[in-house]
């Protein structure tokens, strides 16, 4: 049956606030608010920061299925489109915030060095970077915050090489781009932040059009010249990839360890396992019970969309809370326990639709080095500090933990 | 089983290839999907089943008649 009428907008006072908090002590867990519409149904109302309120749609196959319809937009600037804050002229980083063709085109641009092959051939040197990291911690005093020594260098490392951007520079785009995704950051400086980073890519692609390396920003450097890209949009690209290839992966490295000791058996079973597809596997539980992408996934409706018994109307806001979905009962028995040997394949960490994460593949060989080798050659690693004191990312729109002080 | 793959949907996540790399691939220029093998073995169906469930695309369809 189809009601169009919604009766959560009767009593506006009933509808709750989003993002919502996470409960105190549960840092793995989503927002008990989120749970509790989870069970309400699979859509319901939300309220924004700006007073609209879109769905937020809580179950896991309601979410494949919208973020997989082509009447949902992924346009920033249409009307409806629930953003997460005021939409300025810089909003609009790259083509995550297009609808195709456009999008297609950009991102197809961008997509062979991220292929399944391409990626498995960085292996060693992915590695080997992580060993090095290693070595310097072992060697270097002791506790020591995990995210400043190893977590963050190693995408940003990957990244860099990857792109032909100096890594020299990283203070200053791991700065900007955690002023870009911190939720409480004003439009102004968010503004500020993209464009210091958009001004830096742009001086980076003015020196690969005069003297290209073998790097992904001198590939878009060609595409300039060739006149398929302006030189605005290539920086915006590089922006993005910049962000999204250091920022996840991260998060995923210092909050899925703090996961993993946590829960002592799960690290046991990882730590002493020679067997790749285990290994592989816990990348997928841990990237499905942590879900550091924990803003939703935001579309506007283009058209009517009749869905689990409610019609959304063309021009209504949609959030995908991944989060929540990935904790989905009825996708994963069991949802709220971490357990590496089951099959979460099928999570939508990395989101779902044609506008899935371009890096996953690199994301997951990044995730699987790093869980095979840190806990094996740090056996006796532990937190230094209690969960209470470690400041975890409630303020940002990627989760993770800003410091995580550990020893062995 | 006959598989057949959509290049204009697919978006190069490259799933499939992770799940099935004897029956799929990627474009060297632009990581768009190759079908390598349209009437991919018995052994191998359960991974094609998977890997069209998991396209994001939906770029993946399998044919299951004969």
């Amino acid at each position: 049956m189809t009601s169009t009428l919604n009766p959560a907008s009767e009593h506006p006072a009933e509808i709750p606030e989003y993002p919502m908090t996470r409960a105190a002590g549960c840092p793995f867990d989503p927002p008990p608010t989120l749970r509790a519409k989870q069970q309400e149904g699979p859509l319901t109302k939300v309220r924004l920061w700006d007073g609209s309120t879109p769905w937020l749609v809580t179950r896991y196959a309601e979410q494949r299925a919208l973020l997989a319809d082509p009447r949902v937009s992924s346009d920033i600037t249409r009307p409806g489109y629930p953003s997460s804050a005021p939409v300025t002229g810089s909003s609009k980083v790259s083509f995550i915030l297009m609808d195709d063709p456009e999008h297609a085109r950009l991102r197809r641009m961008v997509t062979a060095p991220f292929a399944v092959k391409r990626v498995a051939a960085m292996r060693p040197a992915i590695q080997k970077i992580v060993d090095e990291l290693i070595d310097d911690m072992l060697a270097g005093p002791k506790p020591v915050d995990l995210v400043e020594a190893f977590a963050l260098p190693v995408p940003s490392l990957v990244i860099c090489e990857l792109l032909g951007v100096p890594y020299a520079d990283h203070d200053f785009f791991q700065d900007n781009s955690k002023t870009v995704i911190k939720r409480d950051t004003t439009p102004e400086q968010r503004s500020a932040a993209l464009g210091q980073l958009a001004g830096y890519l742009n001086d980076l692609m003015g020196e690969k059009l005069a003297d290209p390396g073998d790097d992904m920003l001198s590939q878009l450097a060609e595409r300039i010249k060739s006149g398929e890209l302006s030189r605005q949009d290539a920086a915006q690209m590089g922006v993005l990839l910049l962000i999204a290839g250091h920022e996840t992966t991260a998060n995923m490295i210092a909050l899925g360890t703090l996961a993993l000791l946590e829960n002592p058996d799960q690290l046991a079973l990882l730590r002493d396992t020679d067997d790749e597809r285990l290994v592989a596997s816990a990348v997928e539980e841990l990237l499905r019970y942590l879900n550091i992408t924990h803003n939703g996934r935001r579309r506007a409706a283009l058209e009517d969309i009749e869905i689990a018994g409610q019609l959304i109307r063309a021009g209504d806001g949609l959030i995908m809370a991944n989060d929540i979905g990935n904790r989905d009962p009825e996708a994963f028995p069991d949802p709220d326990r971490l357990d590496i040997q089951r099959d979460a394949r099928r999570h939508v960490a990395f989101g779902f639709g044609v506008h899935q994460c371009l890096g996953q593949t690199l994301a997951r060989l990044e995730l699987q080095i790093v869980y095979s080798t840190l806990y094996r050659r740090i056996p006796t690693l532990r937190p230094a500090a209690d969960l209470e004191q470690i400041p975890f990312k409630h303020d940002g729109s990627v989760y993770g933990v800003y410091e995580l002080p550990v020893t062995w | 089983m006959k598989v057949t793959v959509d290049e204009v949907k697919c978006c190069g996540a490259g799933q499939c290839v992770l799940i099935a790399p004897e029956v799929f691939d990627q474009r060297e220029d632009d990581g768009i999907v190759l079908l390598l093998d349209a009437e991919p073995a018995e052994g191998l169906h359960a991974a094609v089943r998977e890997a069209a469930a998991v396209c994001p695309a939906a770029a993946i369809e399998l044919s299951e008649t004969g």
